[in-house]
């Protein structure tokens, strides 16, 4: 579903990604965390600060979507993966390379794609 | 402190009745609560209904008055909306009321309409128990979710589709004599394994149906049961609830579930019983890897060792704990807010003798467990025959 007044943080954290600029929130105390944060859900700490993305990340595990919902209906079948860059771990869709090639521990790093079904932007990989 | 005794259990036939109304479906399962429980509905103090698509399904919110007034019922409602958790968090909140003495009879269950929705609008509605900004809007589907954690634990513990497959083979088998399961019909591991996939590793047959139905327990106190001379021997003697990061990415295990862990220690400490007085369990299996979770963080097999534990035989119906004699929610059906109370219903009357898996139960200890999301809701109950 779009939410047509949009998300503030989380779009400002998808154009920081389109931009090659991605972050993550980090706590006083070192805690990682994705936008929007106003208190680290590890600690409660609430002296945040934006910080960059390690470049690449590893994949930790993945599935290939084939019952997608309707707003990835032209998309299936696709990837997705739970990818660790230390400070978070971020979820999204793997793009070119095959489904039976994805695999815990491939390299890969941040990017973005469009939905095929509704064009929304969405996060995504690619191997390094 | 007063214990909490199960008076009256009534369930729907779970399955495909997309033309039946939320209030309507509630209103037959209570029927048959109060027939079983021979309570008066003039007795009943609160109502808590268990829901969670009812916006989605139905176009209807605010459903505790409703159902309240389907059931026959005058007295305070209140909807509880916890994903697939719903109607155990329900039935926690009314033993807590029952047990302080706030009250002594409470009507407690949940219901789901689901299949009006279609495949697509129902994959949609069961998506936004995931975090739909960091988890929907990146293709995460519900069944996606626990293909993440399926892959997670191969990768960690070992294991394959054809454990899984043995889950699903079980809990069929289980069902076949349920009257009120969706599913009352065999199936073979092959049957599994070619099944469509739906999101790899999990394929069709490791994926709970999208179900109609509702369910209704009767719950009362000590003191009202003698009182009123009810024959109600099994009660809840342990209750618990865990949480966790909503999203699966922020989680600190992605092949464990830590909320189930919490939520049984709390449950077994509150009973004050271990995992090994533990002598059949109704667990949440809406993927046949989601049984192999809850069954670890019961503490029914060890950590890794639950992937093997149908294939073995140990959690069949013959085998020592047996899991999910009701078939789960794999062939009973998962019709969502009613699937905590519906397994309070089956495990009390396996304690009770009137199940027709009443025999495969050595003991006078049962578990259920109820997940929301992917396990960042777990609520955990004990029950108890004869005490």
């Amino acid at each position: 579903m779009t939410d047509d007044a949009g998300s503030a943080g989380f779009d400002d954290w998808m154009d920081a990604l389109e931009a090659g600029d991605p972050y993550y929130i980090e706590c006083a105390n070192g805690h990682g965390s994705l936008p929007p944060r106003r208190i680290c859900p590890e600690c409660g700490e609430q002296s945040l600060s934006e910080e960059p993305l390690p470049d690449t990340g590893t994949v930790e595990t993945f599935s290939t979507v084939h019952v997608p919902t309707p707003a990835f209906q032209d998309d299936a079948p696709y990837v997705t993966a739970i990818v660790d860059f230390g400070p978070v771990r971020v979820t999204g869709r793997v793009l070119d390379v095959a489904p039976e090639e994805v695999e815990h521990s491939l390299t890969v790093s941040l990017t973005s794609t469009k939905s095929e079904t509704t064009d929304d932007r969405l996060i995504a990989f690619e191997p390094v | 402190m007063s214990g909490v005794r199960v008076a009256g259990v009534g369930l729907t036939p779970f399955g495909s009745t997309p033309d039946r109304t939320g209030r309507d479906l509630f209103a037959q399962a209570a029927s048959s609560a109060f027939e079983d429980a021979d309570v008066p509905r003039s007795d009943v103090e609160s109502v808590r209904y268990g829901n969670f698509m009812g916006e989605l399904a139905e176009h209807q919110g605010h459903q505790g008055p409703l159902m309240a007034e389907a059931a026959g019922v005058t007295a305070p409602a209140t909807r509880y909306e916890s994903a697939c958790a719903s109607s155990a968090t329900a039935i926690r909140d009314a033993v807590i009321s029952l047990r302080n003495g706030e009250s002594d009879v409470c009507l407690v269950g949940g219901a789901e309409r689901m299949t009006n929705l279609g495949t697509a609008g129902a994959t949609e509605a069961l998506a936004i128990a995931a975090d739909d900004l960091w988890e929907v809007r990146a293709g995460v589907t519900f069944p996606g979710a626990y293909g993440l954690m399926a892959q997670a634990y191969f990768d960690t513990y070992g294991g394959g589709r054809v454990d899984l497959a043995h889950i699903a083979v079980k809990n069929h088998d289980n069902a076949l004599d349920n009257e009120k399961a969706q599913y009352q019909r065999a199936i073979t591991v092959d049957d599994v394994l070619s099944a469509p996939p739906v999101s790899e590793p999990l394929g069709l047959y490791d994926s709970c149906p999208i179900s109609d139905g509702a369910c209704a327990l009767i719950l009362v106190s000590e003191e009202y049961a003698r009182a009123n001379d009810l024959d109600a021997p099994v009660s809840i003697t342990g209750s618990g609830q865990g949480g966790d990061r909503m999203a699966l990415h922020d989680r600190d295990h992605l092949a464990r579930s830590p909320a189930a862990d919490e939520a049984a220690q709390v449950a077994y400490d509150d009973a004050g019983i271990t995992a090994e007085d533990v002598a059949a369990a109704e667990v949440h299996d809406c993927f046949t890897i989601a049984e192999v979770l809850a069954i670890e963080s019961l503490g029914i097999v060890d950590v890794g060792d639950g992937i093997s534990a149908a294939r073995d035989g140990y959690t069949t119906a013959d085998g020592p704990v047996p899991v999910n004699l009701s078939g789960g929610l794999k062939a009973k059906g998962h019709p969502v807010g009613a699937t905590g109370a519906s397994q309070i219903a089956e495990l009390t009357r396996l304690l009770r003798g009137d199940h027709p898996h009443s025999d495969a139960v050595d003991g006078e200890t049962v578990v259920a467990h109820n997940a929301g999301g992917t396990v960042a809701s777990c609520v955990v109950h004990v029950l108890e025959v004869g005490r």
